[in-house]
């Protein structure tokens, strides 16, 4: 077989003397250099950086983008990530010189209109949530749900109650216990039922006096809505717990079910997921946290206050759990948040029950070609097994994702989550129409099809990518993390 | 249960009315309702939500440009305000190649197959940070320099088995907040040590750490402008067995000056946003998270690899997971999950249109129009600098009148003045940091000086 | 299948009795379970370790272990080669690649530990 050609990497462009800006004259005096800096401080060896003309640099740029997938490109049915549409209108509003360039450092009282904003989408969220205060520091849904315990912790210790475990269910996603992690407290994992609710008797058996909270997905990693959240709540409540909710998959229930009635206590939303922030391939996201009212002393500085006719970004909180990261917040993200949510206004609940029934509508269509572990109605996902293809035919789950890009699809999220074997999770977002649907169960319904006729057509998926399946076991025994240039990587070989 | 009978359309939801019917009978149901039946009644929602109305997009946008408009960005006020963020050039270039759809609508690369722009990128975003840090490998990102420079304390403490950080008072206090809050929990103490002249005193450091001293966090640039001697600092704290840790909260000063690694740092944490990313109030920004060859197991976040694909061909991936969350759970090095990867892609366009030679043009212009405003500024009768340090692009002074009133005053001229100090510093009433980049013209500098000296003056 | 020249932990360790001192490996099928090792991390000699606690840490792409001690004592020998090549546990787990070499405080713990047909038992119930 002939070798294709490696694409090539940005520093294969590079030729000396190129560059890709213009830079001002210096219009100031030359004083030298040294002079000013130190020379003993400056830098010895300039930084091996690529030097190419601004042509070469979008070409590039331009070609490692059409080598990605993306909501824009095609349907993006990755479970738990909600991949929904990002209107174009947000990004307009974000790019605002009056958001893009506003100096995080600028006095409250010449940032008014942000501040505003922040103040709006707070009382939007509330709204939404059912909820009392919301902070904006946290970066991501991660980032969210370690200050949501924080806040937890925080409460505790001023009620003087040293509570020392955090409960997560089986099915949770791995960012909740390494947050109770990084918060100090112990992880207790609880069982899912048959049903695929979190196992009450298991529940009851480990809720004491120890529990800090209770971190629950509702609905749940299996997309199933926690039958008996309400109970599951006066359970942990009445043995002096908080009920924390991981919100990332808040977009199923907008407007139908609000987890401040639920008995949630403090629960993070993923904005980059239920309100159509762009996932920017890995980020930035924003992880808001809204509180009841009893934990809202404790929520990190700065809040945004209405003070008057005024809005103010408050720093004096005395109980306040602190800082999570600089400044407030990834504002240009609640932005796009923010326009989001009024475009749609009260019709938001709409989003919710096209999310919903597009999920069911897509599990009914699949539903005989692959096992349904906990076959109820779904919300706006649902997770499905692969592991009939795997005993009948030999072909993995992860056959099964690749073959699928094949046919010009995403792959589901697939191995989560970790108490269903062989999982293929798949959520398909309101923003989805009938027609890619029928065409994306047509595809799926098809690769089965292929498990049983044709098993190492699916084995050697994908065919049809700019790379083959890629050695992920020699990536991780001898790591290869960046390039370098050649005089060294001879000198280090 | 009341609700609206009808599907009222909406831009972003293509089902209609008919579709909806058909979709639910072929599901076996008749109504929304019958999809909801697991939910107990007494928790649902039985109104409407109590939102505004909804915006078609002309007003949509109308109000949210009167909203951008009462901001006194940057545009409208000549900036020369820092202190953590800074009002860089940014090429058009830059956002016109992030701000592609194919890049920014997609999700964290898990299909690698179909996803090597965003990884090839992400690689060549390490491989570019390690070449200004002078470090050996670099992460995919944090969320910010703030927390990222927490992330590297806890690292610290995981690679020494000591269990205290010691902080210069001249880092960034954004970032102290946030260090004191991720190891409040976590069995880590942290001491600040004061700063000596507006720089941190090696000497006084060495009397401060020994065997339980887990990393040394330092910043240069500092807070207050200031260049510190990083490789005294660095021999002090790897003579008592301590990790330094080094932020930078302006890495274009890299370009110019000799670079963490060079001098000993371990762990370099840091601010990207001064690479080819926007201002946005304070975020996204990009948190750079850089280390040494060995440390690299213990590194939080992402990691791109390179890698072969079956036919021989070059090909990229994530790397090292079994240090991540969804793997590791409660064992992991972090939390971390979604980064900052548009941000990063952002950095690298920026730092490959800059190139080589580029970026030491860029720092040089900094250096050289700081300089000339802060020689301007302390030839006014009344106003000196506050330290001696040499420094970047941002420098502390000393003034004879209030920097909030003068602010004030200057804002009535169209200049976005410096920082108070005495916001973070309460003892520092007179101190006004300023930040002069590659941004600002010899005309606003000058209009600055003059502007000064006459208020100082009035 | 599993030589019973030796005992096993039920965390799939395995520990040869070798003149008083205890070489310590993961069984091969811990070694399957995992499938392609990338990385191992191993204690220092010197180190003190005690009878199930960990004392290192194996990786496959997809899964992390922690490796447990079947003895307390102290490590007085280390498998470098494992460290440099951890491919080595895939293709030789109960032979070339032993871990390390432990100098036991007691006996105690090695009388708690599974013969070979115990251990097959054990892991034929969990297949």
């Amino acid at each position: 077989m002939t070798r294709r050609a490696d694409f090539p990497l940005i520093f294969d462009h590079s030729v000396p003397g190129r560059i890709a800006v213009a830079l001002p004259d210096a219009d100031v005096p030359e004083v030298p250099i040294e002079e000013i800096v130190g020379r003993e401080r400056l830098r010895r060896e300039a930084a091996e950086l690529p030097e190419v003309s601004e042509l070469d640099l979008v070409r590039h740029y331009t070609r490692l983008s059409q080598r990605n997938y993306a909501i824009d490109v095609g349907f993006y049915p990755l479970g738990s990530c909600t991949m929904k549409y990002n209107p174009k209108v947000n990004e307009d509003a974000a790019r605002l010189p009056g958001f893009a360039r506003l100096h995080p450092n600028t006095p409250p009282e010449l940032a008014q209109g942000a501040l505003e904003l922040l103040w709006r989408l707070e009382a939007m969220l509330c709204e939404i949530s059912g909820m009392d205060a919301v902070t904006f520091q946290p970066s991501a849904g991660a980032h969210g749900e370690m200050t949501g315990l924080m806040l937890v912790r925080a409460c505790l210790d001023d009620r003087g109650e040293r509570r020392t475990r955090v409960i997560v269910p089986d099915s949770a996603h791995g960012t909740n216990p390494a947050s109770a992690a990084m918060c100090g407290f112990e992880v207790v994992t609880v069982p899912s039922d048959a049903r695929g609710n979190i196992d009450r008797a298991a529940l009851r058996r480990v809720a004491d006096g120890s529990v800090a909270a209770l971190m629950l997905t509702n609905p749940n990693t299996l997309g199933l809505f926690e039958e008996h959240v309400v109970e599951v709540a006066e359970i942990i409540h009445g043995v002096g717990g908080l009920m924390y909710l991981d919100g990332a998959n808040f977009n199923a229930v907008l407007g139908i079910t609000r987890p401040g009635d639920q008995g949630f206590d403090v629960m993070h939303m993923n904005v980059h997921k239920t309100f159509s922030t762009p996932h920017g391939g890995g980020g930035p996201g924003a992880g808001p946290v809204a509180v009841k009212r009893a934990l809202e002393p404790y929520l990190p500085t700065p809040t945004v206050e209405r003070v008057g006719d005024r809005f103010v970004l408050q720093e004096d909180r005395p109980k306040s759990i602190g800082r999570v990261r600089a400044f407030n917040g990834n504002f240009g993200i609640y932005v796009r948040a923010y326009a989001y949510l009024r475009a749609y206004g009260p019709l938001l609940r709409q989003v919710s029950e096209a999310a919903v029934l597009n999920a069911n509508y897509l599990l009914a269509k699949l539903r005989a070609h692959f096992d349904v572990p906990y076959d109820r109605t779904c919300m706006h996902e649902f997770v499905l097994s692969g592991r009939r293809q795997k005993q009948e035919h030999g072909v993995r789950t992860l056959d099964i994702a690749k073959r699928l890009l094949d046919y010009g699809y995403h792959a589901p999220t697939i191995y989560f989550p970790l108490i269903v074997d062989e999982a293929i999770m798949i959520e398909p977002a309101e923003t989805e129409s009938r027609q890619t649907l029928d065409a994306f169960a047509e595809a799926l319904v098809q690769v089965a099809e292929e498990c049983r006729t044709d098993p190492d057509l699916v084995r050697g998926a994908p065919h049809h990518t700019v790379v083959t399946r890629l050695d992920e076991v020699a990536a991780a025994r001898k790591p290869n993390l960046r390039w370098r240039p050649k005089a060294e990587v001879g000198s280090r070989a | 249960m009341a609700q609206a009978p009808h599907w009222q359309p909406h831009r972003y939801l293509p089902m209609t009315a008919a579709e909806r019917d058909e979709m639910l009978r072929a599901t076996g149901r008749t109504a929304i309702e019958d999809l909801f039946t697991d939910i107990p009644a007494e928790v649902r929602l039985r109104r409407p939500l109590a939102l505004p109305p909804a915006l078609a997009e002309p007003e949509l946008l109308a109000h949210l440009r009167e909203l951008a408009e009462r901001n006194a960005h940057a545009d409208r006020l000549v900036c020369f305000l820092g202190g953590g963020a800074y009002d860089h050039v940014v090429p058009s270039v830059v956002w016109h190649l992030a701000g592609r759809a194919e890049f920014y609508t997609a999700y964290t690369p898990y299909q690698a197959e179909i996803m090597q722009g965003e990884l090839q990128a992400g690689y060549e975003y390490q491989s570019m940070l390690c070449a200004l840090t002078g470090m050996d490998v670099a992460n995919a990102s944090m969320y910010d320099g703030a927390s990222a420079a927490a992330e590297a304390a806890v690292m610290a403490r995981d690679l020494t088995r000591r269990d205290t950080v010691v902080v210069s008072a001249a880092v960034h206090p954004h970032y102290r907040r946030t260090l004191e809050t991720y190891v409040r929990h976590l069995g880590i103490g942290v001491r600040t040590l004061a700063h000596t002249d507006g720089v941190t005193d090696p000497a006084r450091l060495r009397a401060t750490i020994g065997a339980g001293t887990a990393a040394v966090i330092v910043q240069t640039p500092n807070v207050f402008g200031c260049l510190e001697d990083g490789a005294a600092l660095a021999a002090a704290a790897h003579d008592a067995g301590a990790l330094l840790v080094v932020t930078v909260t302006e890495p274009l000063s890299l370009g110019l000056i000799e670079p963490p690694g060079a001098w000993g740092a371990d762990i370099v944490a840091g601010e990207g946003q001064p690479l080819g990313n926007h201002l946005n109030f304070g975020g996204p920004y990009l948190g750079m998270l850089a280390t040494r060859e060995a440390f690299v197991r213990r590194m939080p976040g992402r990691l791109v690899g390179a890698t072969t694909d079956r036919e021989g061909r070059r090909g990229f991936v994530l790397t090292l997971q079994t240090r991540e969350q969804h793997i590791r759970r409660e064992k992991a090095t972090s939390n971390i999950c979604t980064n900052e990867a548009l941000n990063a892609l952002a950095a690298a366009v920026y730092l490959a249109a800059l190139g080589k030679t580029g970026l030491r043009r860029v720092a040089e212009l900094n250096a050289r129009r700081a300089h000339y405003a802060r020689t301007r500024l302390t030839a006014i009768s009344g106003v000196r600098a506050a330290f001696a340090a040499p420094v970047f692009n941002e420098f502390t002074l000393r003034l004879p009148v209030p920097p909030d009133d003068l602010n004030a005053r200057l804002r009535a001229r169209g200049i976005l003045g410096g920082l108070a100090l005495r916001r973070w510093y309460p003892e520092m009433e007179d101190a006004w940091l300023l930040c002069v980049t590659e941004a600002r013209t010899r005309a606003q500098i000058d209009a600055l000086a003059d502007a000064v000296a006459a208020e100082v003056a009035a | 299948m599993y030589p019973d020249d030796r005992r096993y932990t039920r965390e799939h360790e395995w520990a040869k009795r070798e003149d008083g001192r205890i070489r310590v490996g993961i069984t091969k099928f811990a070694a399957d379970r995992l499938s392609d090792v990338v990385f191992i991390e191993l204690p220092k000699v010197g180190a003190e370790v005690r009878a199930m606690e960990p004392f290192g840490v194996i990786e496959s792409v997809k899964a992390a272990s922690d490796l447990y001690a079947p003895v307390s004592g102290r490590v007085v020998e280390v498998n470098q080669q494992l460290v440099d090549s951890p491919e080595m546990i895939n293709q030789d787990p109960h032979g070339a690649a032993w871990m390390v070499v432990i100098e036991p405080s007691g006996d105690e713990a090695w009388d708690g530990l599974l013969d070979a047909a115990a251990y097959g038992a054990l892991v034929g119930a969990e297949h």
